[in-house]
C-alpha cells in the first residue's frame, strides 16, 4: 500500500469517528433534554467529534512518522541476515554503495545493477521492505482503532471534551510559533558553527582588523593570513548603506513624513502615502538594474566630466543613492507613526500660543518624535546593510578602502554572494569566510534591531 | 441706571463680541446663531450639558477650529471692533492676543523655562537673555508657580504635578501678554486642591485680562464668574449675571438644568 493511500486511508478514519461520535454525543444530547436536566451535556456534540477523531489519527500519524523513519534501518538488517548478503565486503564505502544499490533497484528507481554484487541482494530488499511496510500500515491502523475506540467509550453527558479539544489547539498553536523560532536558533547555530571553523584556519584579529581582502589568492595557494581582512568590507558597507544610502532616506522621508502628517489634505494624503509606500514593494533586484544600468554610468560619465579621478562604473555613489530612495518609504512610514503619536493637545497647545505650523512642527512635533525618528532610522540601516541585490549589481567587487563615492567598493553581502556563488567546496577558508562575514552581518543588525525597539517603545510609553 | 445684565451686554463695554454666529462641522451644525459679549473686567462662564456646543463657541474665539478640516464658521468675532474672521486678519497675531488653556494640561516636553519661553520667543518679545528670565519669573509668578518651581526651571514640564502642569500652561499663555484668555474646562483633570489653586488665580487674573472659562461645573462657574451663559443644544439659551443665573433664572431650561433635572 502506497504511501498516499495509507493517509487517505486514515483521513478516511478520522472523519467517520468524527461523524459517529458526533452523531453519538447528539443522541446523549437529547436524551439528557428530554430528561429536563439543564446544562447536562458538558460539551457540544462537535467538540466529542473532535476528541475522538484527533484520537483516531494523532497517535497513528505519529506512529507512522516514527515508523518511516525507523524502516529503512531495520529492513538493512533483515537484508544483512539474509544468506545472500554474507559475500559482501566489510563495514565500509563498497559495502554501502552495494546496499543503496541494491535498495534503489527494488524501489525501482534504478533500472539495472553496475555492481553484480547488488544483484541478489535485490529480491531479499524487495521482500523485506514489503513485510515492514505492511506491518507498519498495520499497527498504524491498528493504533487507529484502538484510539478511536478508546476515546468513543469516554463519550458521555459529563465528559469534557471541549476542555480537551482546546487544549490541544493551544498546544498545535505554540508549536507552530516554536517552529520559527527552533529555526532561528538553528540558523544561528550553524553559523555559529561554521564561523567556528574558518576561525580555526583564519586569526579572528586579523580577520576583523585586516585591510587587505584576497580571498581568491588564499584559494589559490598563498596561505590564509592576511589575505581574510575584512576591514574594505565593513567600509563598503558602512558607506554604501549607513552613509549615502541615509543622506538620501533620512532628509527625503523625514520631510516627506512632515508634508503628509502636517501639510497634506486628507484627500492628498490619501492617494500620496500609497504611492510612496509602492516604493517598497518594488523588487530590489529591479532597482539594482536601475542602480546599474541607469544611475551608475551617468555617475561615471559625470565624475569624468568634472575631473574626478578614479570613477568607475561601479560606484558607492551609484548603489547608495539607489539604496536611499529604496529606503525612503520605510523612513517615511517610521517618522510618520511618531509624529502621529505626538498628542495632539501638543500641537494645539503650540498653536493656541501664536505658533504657525512650521513653528510648531520645528519646536514642538519634531524634538517630540525626535526618539521614534532615531528608532526608525536605525531600523531603516540595519535593513540597508543587509541588503544584497542592489549592491550586488551596482556596487562592484573590488575591496577598495576608500572616500571616494564615485570609485567601486564592496560589501558584506556582496562578497557572500561572491564566495558562495559557483562551484565550491565547502571546507576551505574561502567558502567559511562567507559565513563569518554573515555572522558579523547578524550580530549588527541585531544589534541595532535591538537598540532601535527600545527606543522607539520607551518613547511611546512617555505618551502612554 | 443699567442693570447688571444690561451692563454685561452693552455692546461698546465688550472686549470681545459674536453677533450670529453659526459653526458647522461638514453639514451637521454645532453652534446656531449665537450673539454674546465678553467684557474685559469680568470672568465669563459657559456652562451647559456635555455636547452643548460651549467648548465648539470657546474655540472659535480664537480660531482654533481652523485646525479642524471641515469646520465652517458663519457670523461675525470682532476683538476690540475688528473682525477676526477677517482676510486681513493675521491668525497668529489674533492667537498671540486671545490666548488658550486646554482641558488636559498639555506642557511640551521641554523644561520649565523653555515652556515658558516659547512663545515670547516665537513672538520675538525677548532679545536678550535677562529679558527672557524677566518675562519668565514675572509669568511664573502670576500663574502662582514660581515659589514652587524657581529652584528648578530647567526640570522637565511634564514632570510637575497635574495641578502644576495646569498652572504652568497658565503661564505659558499669559507669556505673550494676551488681551483675552480662553480656558476649556481647566480644571477637569485635577484633583480638588488643584482645582481651588486654579479657581484662586482665576480670581486673581481678573481684571488684568478679559477671561472665559468652559465649565461643567456649575459650582465652580458660580465660584469664579460674574458673568454666565447657559448653552443647551448649540444655542445660548441664557446670559446674564452670574448670581441671577444661578438663582434666578428666566428660561425654563436654564432652571432644569441648574437644579439638576438634565445634564
Amino acid at each position: 500500500m502506497t504511501g498516499p493511500a495509507v493517509l487517505l486511508l486514515l483521513f478516511g478514519l478520522g472523519v467517520a469517528a468524527w461523524v459517529s461520535a458526533r452523531a453519538r454525543a447528539t443522541r446523549l444530547q437529547t436524551a439528557a433534554r428530554n430528561t429536563g436536566a439543564r446544562g447536562a451535556m458538558h460539551s457540544l456534540p462537535s467538540f466529542h467529534g473532535w476528541y475522538v477523531a484527533l484520537w483516531t489519527l494523532l497517535p497513528a500519524l505519529a506512529f507512522l512518522a516514527i515508523w518511516t523513519n525507523v524502516m529503512p534501518a531495520l529492513v538493512t538488517d533483515a537484508v544483512l541476515a539474509d544468506p545472500a548478503a554474507q559475500g559482501l565486503p566489510g563495514d565500509g564505502f563498497a559495502r554501502g554503495a552495494i546496499l543503496s544499490e541494491a535498495r534503489n533497484i527494488a524501489n525501482g528507481t534504478q533500472a539495472a545493477a553496475f555492481n553484480p554484487a547488488a544483484q541478489p541482494l535485490v529480491a531479499p530488499y524487495r521482500v523485506n521492505t514489503a513485510r515492514y511496510a505492511g506491518g507498519g500500515v498495520a499497527l498504524a491502523l491498528l493504533l487507529a482503532f484502538a484510539g478511536g475506540a478508546y476515546a468513543f467509550t469516554r463519550i458521555r453527558p459529563d465528559f469534557r471534551a471541549r476542555t480537551r479539544v482546546e487544549r490541544l489547539v493551544m498546544g498545535l498553536l505554540l508549536g507552530a510559533s516554536l517552529i520559527a523560532i527552533i529555526t532561528t536558533v538553528g540558523i544561528v547555530a550553524s553559523l555559529l558553527w561554521e564561523s567556528l571553523r574558518f576561525f580555526s584556519m583564519v586569526n579572528p584579529f586579523s580577520f576583523l582588523f585586516g585591510t587587505n581582502w584576497s580571498p581568491q589568492s588564499a584559494a589559490m595557494g598563498y596561505g590564509n593570513e592576511n589575505a581574510f581582512g575584512a576591514v574594505p568590507l565593513f567600509w563598503g558597507t558602512i558607506f554604501i548603506g549607513a552613509i549615502i544610502a541615509m543622506i538620501v532616506a533620512i532628509p527625503l522621508g523625514l520631510m516627506s513624513a512632515i508634508y503628509l502628517t502636517q501639510y497634506a489634505r486628507p484627500s492628498t494624503r490619501k492617494w500620496m502615502k500609497p504611492v510612496l509606500e509602492v516604493l517598497a514593494g518594488v523588487p530590489t533586484v529591479v532597482y539594482g538594474y536601475f542602480a546599474a544600468l541607469t544611475i551608475a554610468p551617468a555617475l561615471r560619465d559625470f565624475a569624468v566630466a568634472i575631473g574626478i579621478s578614479g570613477a568607475s562604473s561601479e560606484s558607492a555613489l551609484a548603489a547608495g543613492l539607489v539604496m536611499g530612495v529604496m529606503i525612503i518609504p520605510f523612513v517615511s512610514s517610521m517618522a510618520d507613526d511618531s509624529i502621529a503619536a505626538v498628542p495632539q493637545a501638543m500641537r494645539d497647545g503650540s498653536l493656541a500660543m501664536g505658533a504657525t505650523t512650521s513653528e510648531t512642527i520645528k519646536r514642538v512635533l519634531i524634538p517630540a518624535a525626535l526618539p521614534g525618528v532615531v528608532g526608525g532610522v536605525l531600523l531603516a540601516v540595519s535593513r540597508a546593510i543587509g541588503e544584497t541585490m542592489i549592491v550586488v549589481m551596482a556596487a562592484g567587487l573590488a575591496a577598495n578602502l576608500t572616500l571616494n563615492p564615485f570609485s567601486s567598493v564592496t560589501t558584506v553581502t556582496t562578497q557572500i554572494v561572491q564566495l558562495l556563488t559557483g562551484d565550491q567546496e565547502f571546507d576551505s577558508a574561502k567558502t567559511l569566510a562567507a559565513f563569518a562575514l554573515g555572522l558579523v552581518l547578524f550580530i549588527v543588525t541585531l544589534l541595532l534591531n535591538i537598540v532601535a525597539l527600545r527606543v522607539v517603545k520607551k518613547y511611546r510609553e512617555a505618551y502612554e | 441706571m443699567l442693570t447688571d445684565e444690561q451692563q454685561a451686554l452693552k455692546p461698546n463695554n465688550a472686549k470681545m463680541s459674536a453677533r450670529d454666529v453659526n459653526v458647522f462641522y461638514g453639514a451637521k451644525q454645532a453652534i446656531k446663531t449665537v450673539s454674546i459679549d465678553v467684557d474685559m473686567d469680568n470672568v465669563t462662564a459657559f456652562i451647559g450639558p456635555s455636547g452643548c456646543g460651549k467648548s465648539t463657541f470657546l474655540r472659535t474665539l480664537n480660531r482654533m477650529n481652523d485646525t479642524v478640516a471641515n469646520a465652517r464658521v458663519e457670523g461675525d468675532i470682532t476683538l476690540d471692533g475688528e473682525n477676526i474672521y477677517a482676510p486681513s486678519m493675521d491668525v497668529v497675531q489674533l492667537r498671540a492676543r486671545v490666548g488658550m488653556v486646554f482641558q488636559k494640561p498639555n506642557p511640551f516636553p521641554k523644561s520649565i523655562y523653555e515652556n515658558i519661553a516659547y512663545g515670547p520667543r516665537i513672538h520675538g518679545l525677548a532679545s536678550a537673555k535677562a529679558d527672557m528670565d524677566v518675562i519668565v519669573e514675572k509669568s511664573l509668578r502670576r500663574a502662582g508657580l514660581w515659589d514652587e518651581v524657581k529652584d528648578r526651571l530647567h526640570d522637565s514640564g511634564t514632570a510637575l504635578s497635574g495641578g502644576q502642569q495646569q498652572r504652568l500652561c497658565i503661564g505659558r499663555a499669559i507669556a505673550v501678554e494676551p488681551e483675552v484668555i480662553l480656558m476649556d474646562e481647566p480644571c477637569s483633570a485635577l484633583d480638588p486642591i488643584a482645582t481651588a489653586k486654579i479657581e484662586e488665580l482665576i480670581h486673581e487674573l481678573r481684571g488684568r485680562y478679559a477671561i472665559v472659562i468652559v465649565t461643567h461645573n456649575m459650582q465652580q462657574a458660580a465660584r469664579v464668574s460674574q458673568r454666565t451663559a447657559f448653552f443647551h443644544l448649540g444655542t445660548l439659551v441664557e446670559y446674564g449675571v452670574t448670581s441671577d443665573i444661578f438663582t434666578n433664572p428666566k428660561a425654563d431650561r436654564t432652571r432644569d438644568y441648574i437644579t439638576g433635572r438634565y445634564g
